[in-house]
């Protein structure tokens, strides 16, 4: 038990291949063997010999490959179109055994590999082999005769691979119906190796996609599930989607859209590195949007890219020219690139890597693509799926800014949502649509998300005219937003009812100010009564005190005349009526000066 | 033997002389019964009319690597058909002299 323990760690061989050492979780075995298993043209024999490159080239690892089925000439011919230099490698550390039989040969009898692999591990020493390739080991075995003979010789490789401590890569066709007794060994081979990777190669609405999947993985977790395989300068690449870590720096610097109405409604624009997701119908001005950050992009300085799904550059130029958007001076003096590719002939993954190249190319900060929903419409759903996603996570990992459409058919808003699935990945997602109302077809633009920011949450109207874009203002009414001639109208009606407001307002306000007036009158009348009583009332209490003083002088004379004292129970009651008619005043005072009168 | 007869009249006197040379691998059982399988059809059939060279794959991996062996047993023709190989342990009769360049099916 405490022998077989350092056996239970599995180390692995990085194969180099792009996203293959991500899925497989960091390669395949070391010294161990991988079947690769697929029908043919799915991409077995590039495969291991680009994992025999990649060890070659960046780990200083010798490797043999064994060409059962291709000529030595032919895959060099093959490898050619990658930026592998296979001919420098194979003059140090690559070995290519032609292992193809003659036309002319005979079998007679049974044969083994037994002479093969005396051969194999004189080389091995020679150049210090540490990978092996048997690609295309079918043929060899379908010359054995029995299932015993092909069993036998599949366990002497198996035990010879074993004793060298080789890591492996043996390729094997499988037809796709699996018929035959082949089947057999195909099933004993899984068995018998440590990993099994296969390839797939489907017609999916006229357009082939490749994928592969790993089904199996002694002593290691791998990621499950079929990867599409594109072809590229570099050779093979598989799609994997989260595998890279999400690790971009979120930038707060904002990238103006090249529409000022837009960039408000956004808080400002687009941050640097975000993508953008423009969905609508045809003829909502998607392209348009597009365009305007093109140019604003140019104008500022900033390298851009434009991607065209099935609309050559020229026109599109020339489209854009129509509403004042001019990009022909940013293609001459080599700020923009232009790529247009068709959707009904080329596999989606090719236009990915070539899209890849142009970004490693063109070094773009700014970067459309019209309409990103083409390669859905034409390819394989699936396939476009993961390439939107794939080629947004690229642009984020460039820091590029991406304004990316979408067309969507038919009513629905959120049709792109089950479609491509961009909009979940995508930062921002603006959706254009018409509003049919009142007999008119309008343009409305609505910001369904932004991440990050506060955004307009209103739908606006897009007014295109010779002059440009223009977002009309939010004109709403009873929780809806009013539009075009609607709007017009509506704005006149507001204007009248206003009209009349305003006078109504100025009317009711004379109204009052004769109202204060005439209580101010009324209040200034009654002051000036108020004052004429008090004068009146002042009087009077002047004539009573004259008629008392008059009347003590009357008495006292009486009196002095009668010689007599009895004057001082007559003054003071004089004195007592006087003050309590004072105190009455107006009126009262009146009568009783009247009565006393 | 009727091809044998008309072959040598043919080349009125001239012996036609069969070169090869046979690639084993050691000990294997297939190696050991290709060699015994190939004595047996030369002493019946060429009697000592042929060169025959027997590499031991295992012991010269190298020269059958130039030589572009790939199984064993192979049987390499040199002359008069050269260029035909032969794989297997050699069972069959007909076809190693047919490899031979002995056209003349045996009865």
């Amino acid at each position: 038990m405490a022998k077989s323990a350092p056996r239970q760690v599995l180390q692995k061989s990085l194969t180099g291949i792009k996203g293959f050492d991500e899925i497989s979780l960091g390669g395949l075995p070391r010294n161990r063997t991988t079947l690769v298993m697929g029908g043919p043209g799915t991409g077995k024999s590039v495969f291991a010999l680009q994992s025999l490159v990649g060890a070659a080239s960046k780990h200083k690892q010798p490797g043999i490959f064994v060409a059962f089925e291709e000529n030595i000439d032919a895959i060099f011919a093959n490898a050619a179109a990658f930026d592998w230099r296979l001919q420098a490698l194979a003059r140090n550390r690559l070995f290519f055994m032609n292992a193809q039989l003659s036309p002319a040969f005979v079998a007679t009898g049974d044969f083994d590999l037994g002479g093969m692999l005396a051969m194999l591990e004189a080389k091995q020493l020679e150049i210090g082999a540490q990978w092996v390739v048997f690609d295309g080991i079918d043929v060899l075995l379908s010359l054995l005769r029995t299932p015993r003979a092909k069993m036998r010789e599949i366990y002497r490789l198996r035990d010879w691979l074993t004793r060298r401590e080789l890591t492996s890569i043996i390729t094997t066709k499988i037809d796709v119906e699996g018929t035959g007794t082949d089947v057999a060994n195909y099933g004993f081979m899984q068995f018998m190796v440590d990993c099994v990777v296969r390839f797939d190669r489907r017609i999916e609405q006229g357009i082939p996609v490749r994928r592969l999947e790993i089904s199996k993985y002694r002593g290691s977790s791998f990621a499950p599930g079929e990867f599409p395989l594109s072809f590229g300068p570099h050779g093979m690449a598989v799609a994997s989607p989260g595998a890279t870590d999400i690790a971009q720096e979120a930038s707060t610097e904002r990238v103006s859209t090249g529409f000022a109405g837009l960039d408000e409604m956004l808080g400002g624009g687009l941050f640097r590195g975000s993508s953008t997701l423009i969905t609508g119908a045809p003829g909502t001005s998607k392209t348009t949007l597009a365009g305007l950050f093109t140019e604003s992009a140019c104008r500022r300085g900033e390298r851009a890219l434009f991607v065209s799904f099935d609309e050559g550059g020229e026109r599109v130029r020339r489209n854009l020219k129509s509403v004042g958007i001019q990009l022909d001076p940013h293609i001459k003096s080599g700020m923009l690139q232009m790529y247009s590719g068709r959707t009904d002939t080329i596999n989606p993954e090719e236009h990915l890597i070539r899209i890849a190249t142009l970004i490693a190319e063109h070094k773009p900060r700014c970067m459309v693509i019209d309409p990103l929903s083409a390669i859905s419409r034409t390819g394989a759903l699936s396939s476009a799926r993961a390439i939107g996603n794939r080629l947004i996570y690229k642009l984020r990992d460039h820091h590029i800014t991406a304004v990316i459409t979408a067309l969507v058919e038919g009513k629905d808003a959120s049709a792109e949502a089950t479609e491509l699935q961009i909009s979940t990945i995508a930062d921002n997602w603006i959706q254009l649509s018409y509003l049919v109302c009142g007999g008119e077809r309008n343009r409305a633009l609505t910001i369904v998300k932004s991440r990050g920011t506060r955004h307009s949450n209103q739908v606006r109207e897009l007014v295109l005219s010779d002059s440009g874009l223009a977002l009309s203002d939010v004109y709403s009414s009873g929780g809806d937003v009013l539009m075009g001639t609607l709007r017009w109208e509506k704005e006149a009606e507001e204007r009248a009812r206003a009209v009349i407001r305003e006078t109504e307002s100025s009317l009711k306000r004379r109204e009052l100010q004769f109202a204060e007036a005439d209580t101010s009158a009324r209040i200034a009348a009654l002051q000036l009564d108020l004052e004429r009583q008090r004068a009146a009332l002042e009087l009077n209490t002047r004539t009573d005190a004259a008629r008392h003083v008059s009347s003590g002088e009357q008495l006292t004379e009486l009196r002095r005349l009668r010689g007599g004292n009895g004057d001082e129970a007559l003054a003071p009651k004089a004195k007592l009526r006087t003050t309590r008619a004072a105190k009455r005043g107006g009126n009262g005072h009146s009568t009783e000066r009247v009565r006393r009168g | 033997m009727a091809s044998k007869r008309k072959k040598k009249s043919a080349g009125d006197g001239a012996v036609t002389v069969v070169v090869m040379r046979l690639y084993v691998a050691g000990r294997a059982p297939n190696s050991v019964k290709a060699i015994a399988n190939l004595e047996a059809i030369c002493r019946q059939h060429l009697k000592d009319n042929y060169r025959l060279e027997i590499v031991d794959v295992c012991e010269h991996p190298r020269r059958a690597l130039d030589d572009g062996v790939l199984v064993t047993p192979s049987l390499s023709m040199l002359s008069p058909s050269p260029g035909a190989i032969v794989i297997g342990n050699l069972s069959d009769t007909s076809s190693v002299l047919a490899a031979m360049g002995i056209t003349t099916t045996i009865q």
